[in-house]
């Protein structure tokens, strides 16, 4: 590894230790030897196992459920539904003011997307878990699903979520999250060029290797210990306790090691529903993700859809950015009413432009809900600014590279979102980049800074 | 239901247990014996975490079936190190920095055992054939090419 | 029920005990305990045989008999069946490829089976106890079967004269896009005498690429004489859509691929 120490070299101390040399990680030996103990390395004498009995409809009314073949199947201990749930009705960004509740843990009268969790089935054993969950009957009346944003926005399609209302979701900035800076309309009147373009992504699996679960065990004095992969242990821990109407002093959550994650682990779906199975039975529950329903069931990064107008000067400069971004949360909002806030706060991407206009939506369909990924809200975002730049720049007949340049923002800039830019390190990272990968730039550009005024 | 009995050696010991029929070998080590190197990952023999080394070939564990491994002698990356000393495969995973989550580190390395035992100094192509039914999600697959080569080296440097 | 296993030293014990409702022949496990391990709870008994001909290769007079318990491992490692080593290394990794067999892989569901494609091309015969079967017979009925496999044979093609490509988004290891096997048999002056063509991932299991076998009689393999033959590869075929690839694509690149193949 290189140190480069010659950038910033006057605006800090030069007191480096530790970056740039290579130090071993803590956790390295138990995972080498096989001893770092991941959840489900614990198993406890009498454990029950979980299995989830889901809808196979992407959207249908619930007429009735019959679970009395099931209950007598040998080795059924516990089969909940809906009723059993405290309170069933969840978001899990409720913990930060973020509503309305519309999702359910297990689904009452209702299912709006293929795989939603109905029925939980606790058995001495996950072959008889599995074989009694085959003999729960649910009859259900199917509805219209819609699965396109862009179908779901238009009047009289079926509607998605009844805790909304509409198929978006509601900001206090209305149907959708609004930037506005300068006027957009007069940057695009006075632009020598004109470019919209529209760029979309489907839905991304994280796919850890190990798959999402908890373990579950009864401490013997109304208190619950759950081992876990939560990548979010206490955004777990308080939305357990809301579900389960528990104080927080009942749950002890254990976790911190995560076979994978990737921002697939921080919805609050498996331990809510184990922690109630275990206290309900007074046994300790495991409930883990076989592959399938890890690759079909945990949410994956949103769907979306990005339609970028751009007007830009044939001296390089861009003089308005107008972005409408969709998200698809699926059915239910998770943590996509914050990707796509997010998304709106992130464009017009790491350029000052003067003028920008950027309405981000949260769109329901009764697709798998999406929910957090590596950078989710922005990362499709930045495909797609980032191809629309190399477009720009192909239509004024000017090096990508040098366009980047020309438009990236530099300490002290205003940003359309109104916080002002600082330690920006753009133009020394294209810097450096242009040396790297050999891709010469005009001198000029060499000399420029991100923060030496008029440099 | 009737236990079947199930003996083998497991990392140089006499193992014996009764597990019910239709058991893994996967379940039977982690739930039974109490070795949890192996992992679960995908049950469906699509991953290699859960690979152990069963009569000296690479096998995964959560297609096997316990009863099936009567008599057999059977390796898993807990019982590699000796007497607290790191095998050279699991001291050139650590120095390359070929963990990052470390589900997949033990099938890994079973992996990479079975090549190294068979085939000592083994091309780049090799190893990434041997590893190949071995996912790593965190996408670290260079540094732990580079494991394995390093161990082959040093390896062979000890035997030199 | 709980899964429960049965061994049984011969092939007619077994065949036997798979009588019984809900049971099913366990060969390497890569099909029969991943279905269990995903909750398929139609199978409550699996049943097995050690007789020795199952793992038997009888390598005699240009005659191949594999028994069908045989492993991709060993037909990848045999010295006499190099020519197909490149078939059985094309199934999974090297864990995989120790436990599965080549009589599971006769019934592996597309996209899987490779092997069974390279067989197709190779004009396979699939013996049970009491009959031996051509084995697109045997593909084309394979769901109803419920007579153990006990080998597989063929007759070895001279030389060359055996031909397999699959094509994976992943390398150096991946599920397939398709697999393609041919045999190919020319006449002194380069003519095509004789072709058999296998395609894997074009149907829900392995099937015969007719049309191209008879465009390429009495060609040669230029770039001209292969095009009718390319022209047809997707006659009959109905390929599978998984998240791999679509029916579209698999459509789309068959005569690609094949192209390769012939031309290589």
């Amino acid at each position: 590894m290189e140190l480069r120490k010659n950038y910033f070299a006057d605006v800090r101390k030069d007191d480096l230790h530790e970056i740039g040399q290579p130090r071993p990680r803590s956790d390295s030996p138990g995972h080498v030897t096989g001893k770092t103990a991941f959840f489900a390395d614990r198993t406890f004498p009498g454990m029950l196992h979980l299995k989830m009995v889901r809808s196979p409809h992407h959207h249908a009314r619930i007429r009735s459920i019959d679970t009395s073949e099931a209950e007598k199947h040998p080795g059924v201990v516990k089969i909940l539904t809906a009723k059993d749930v405290p309170h069933n009705v969840y978001t899990i960004l409720i913990l930060i003011q973020v509503g309305p509740e519309d999702e359910t843990v297990l689904a009452d009268g209702k299912v709006r997307w293929k795989g939603e969790a109905v029925v939980a089935v606790l058995a001495e054993t996950e072959r008889a878990a599995q074989e009694a969950a085959a003999k729960v009957k649910v009859d259900y009346e199917v509805l219209p699903a819609v699965f396109d944003m862009e179908e779901a926005l238009k009047p009289g399609a079926p509607l998605v979520n009844e805790y909304h209302g509409q198929n978006y979701y509601l900001y206090d900035s209305g149907e959708c999250r609004k930037v506005r800076f300068g006027d957009v309309e007069a940057g695009f009147a006075g632009a020598d060029h004109v470019l919209e373009q529209s760029y979309q992504s489907s839905p991304i699996e994280h796919a850890p290797t190990e798959t999402t679960g908890c373990v579950v065990t009864p401490e013997g004095n109304d208190r619950f210990t759950c081992y876990t992969n939560t990548q979010a242990m206490f955004f777990t821990l308080d939305n357990t306790s809301i579900i389960l109407q528990m104080p927080g002093s009942k749950l002890h959550f254990v976790g911190g090691t995560v076979g994978g994650g990737f921002g697939g682990k921080v919805d609050v779906i498996v331990e809510p529903i184990a922690i109630l199975g275990a206290k309900l039975t007074g046994r300790p529950v495991c409930f883990i993700y076989s592959r399938e329903e890890e690759m079909q069931i945990s949410s994956p990064r949103a769907a979306e859809k990005v339609v970028i107008k751009d007007g830009v000067m044939k001296d390089g400069r861009i003089v308005a950015r107008k972005v409408t971004g969709y998200t698809d949360a699926g059915a239910y909002s998770r943590h996509s009413p914050y990707g796509a806030q997010k998304g709106a706060g992130h464009y017009p991407g790491p350029y000052t432009i003067p003028n920008v206009w950027i309405d981000t939506y949260c769109v329901y369909t009764n697709r798998t809900p999406s929910s957090a990924m590596r950078g989710f809200g922005v990362t499709i975002g930045d495909f797609a600014l980032e191809v629309q730049m190399d477009k720009l720049a192909r239509l004024i007949g000017m090096d990508p590279l040098e366009f980047r340049f020309i438009n990236a923002y530099r300490d002290g800039d205003m940003k359309a979102h109104r916080q002002p830019t600082e330690g920006a390190a753009l133009i020394e990272c294209m810097q450096e980049a242009s040396r790297a990968a050999n891709w010469p730039v005009a001198e000029k550009y060499l000399a420029m800074s991100s923060y030496v005024k008029g440099a | 239901m009737a236990k079947v009995p199930v003996q083998f050696t497991l990392n140089g010991s006499e193992t014996a247990e009764f597990v019910d029929s239709g058991t893994t070998l996967l379940h039977t080590l982690r739930d039974k014996i109490g070795d949890t190197s192996p992992k679960g990952g995908c049950h469906q023999g699509t991953c290699g975490a859960c690979s152990v080394i069963i009569d000296g070939e690479l096998r995964l564990s959560c297609l096997t079936l316990a009863e099936t491994c009567d008599g057999a002698v059977i390796s898993t990356t807990s019982g590699l190190s000796e007497n607290g000393i790191l095998h050279p495969l699991q001291r050139a995973f650590l120095d390359t920095f070929a963990t990052q989550c470390g589900f997949c580190t033990p099938g890994m390395i079973m992996a990479a055992k079975v090549l190294l035992d068979h085939t000592p100094n083994p091309s780049r192509d090799e190893v990434v054939e041997a590893l190949s039914g071995n996912i790593c999600r965190c996408t670290g697959y260079e540094p732990i090419i580079q494991a394995v080569l390093t161990a082959a080296r040093s390896n062979s440097q000890n035997a030199a | 029920m709980a899964l429960a296993l049965q061994t049984f030293a011969t092939v007619k014990d077994a065949n036997a005990a798979l009588k019984a409702q809900g049971s099913r022949y366990l060969g390497g496990g890569t099909l029969v305990v991943r279905a269990a391990n995903e909750g398929d709870v139609s199978v409550s008994g699996l049943i097995r045989s050690t007789e020795p001909s199952l793992s038997a290769i009888v390598v005699a007079g240009g005659k191949v008999r594999i028994g069908a318990s045989v492993t991709m491992a060993a037909i990848g490692g045999h010295p006499e069946l190099g020519m197909l080593a490149k078939a059985a290394r094309a199934v999974g990794g090297p864990a995989i490829r120790n436990m599965a067999t080549i009589g599971g892989n006769l019934f592996a569901p597309a996209p899987y089976g490779d092997f069974a494609v390279a067989l197709l091309a190779l004009d396979a015969t699939v013996s049970t106890e009491e009959s031996e079967t051509p084995i697109e017979t045997f593909l084309a009925n394979r769901d109803g079967s419920r007579a153990i496999v006990t080998s597989v044979g063929f007759t070895l093609p001279p030389q060359g004269g055996f031909r397999f490509l699959k094509v994976s988004r992943v390398k150096p290891k991946g599920i397939s896009v398709l697999s393609i096997a041919a045999v190919l048999q020319q006449a002194p002056d380069g003519t095509i005498s004789s072709a058999w063509i296998a395609l894997g991932c074009m149907a829900d299991r392995p099937m015969r690429a007719r049309a191209a076998e008879k465009a390429l009689l009495g060609r040669k393999l230029t770039e001209d004489g292969v095009a009718a033959a390319l022209a047809a590869a997707g006659e009959g075929t109905a390929p599978i859509t998984d998240p791999i690839a679509s029916a579209w694509y698999r459509a789309e690149v068959l005569p690609v691929h094949l192209g390769r193949l012939l031309l290589a």
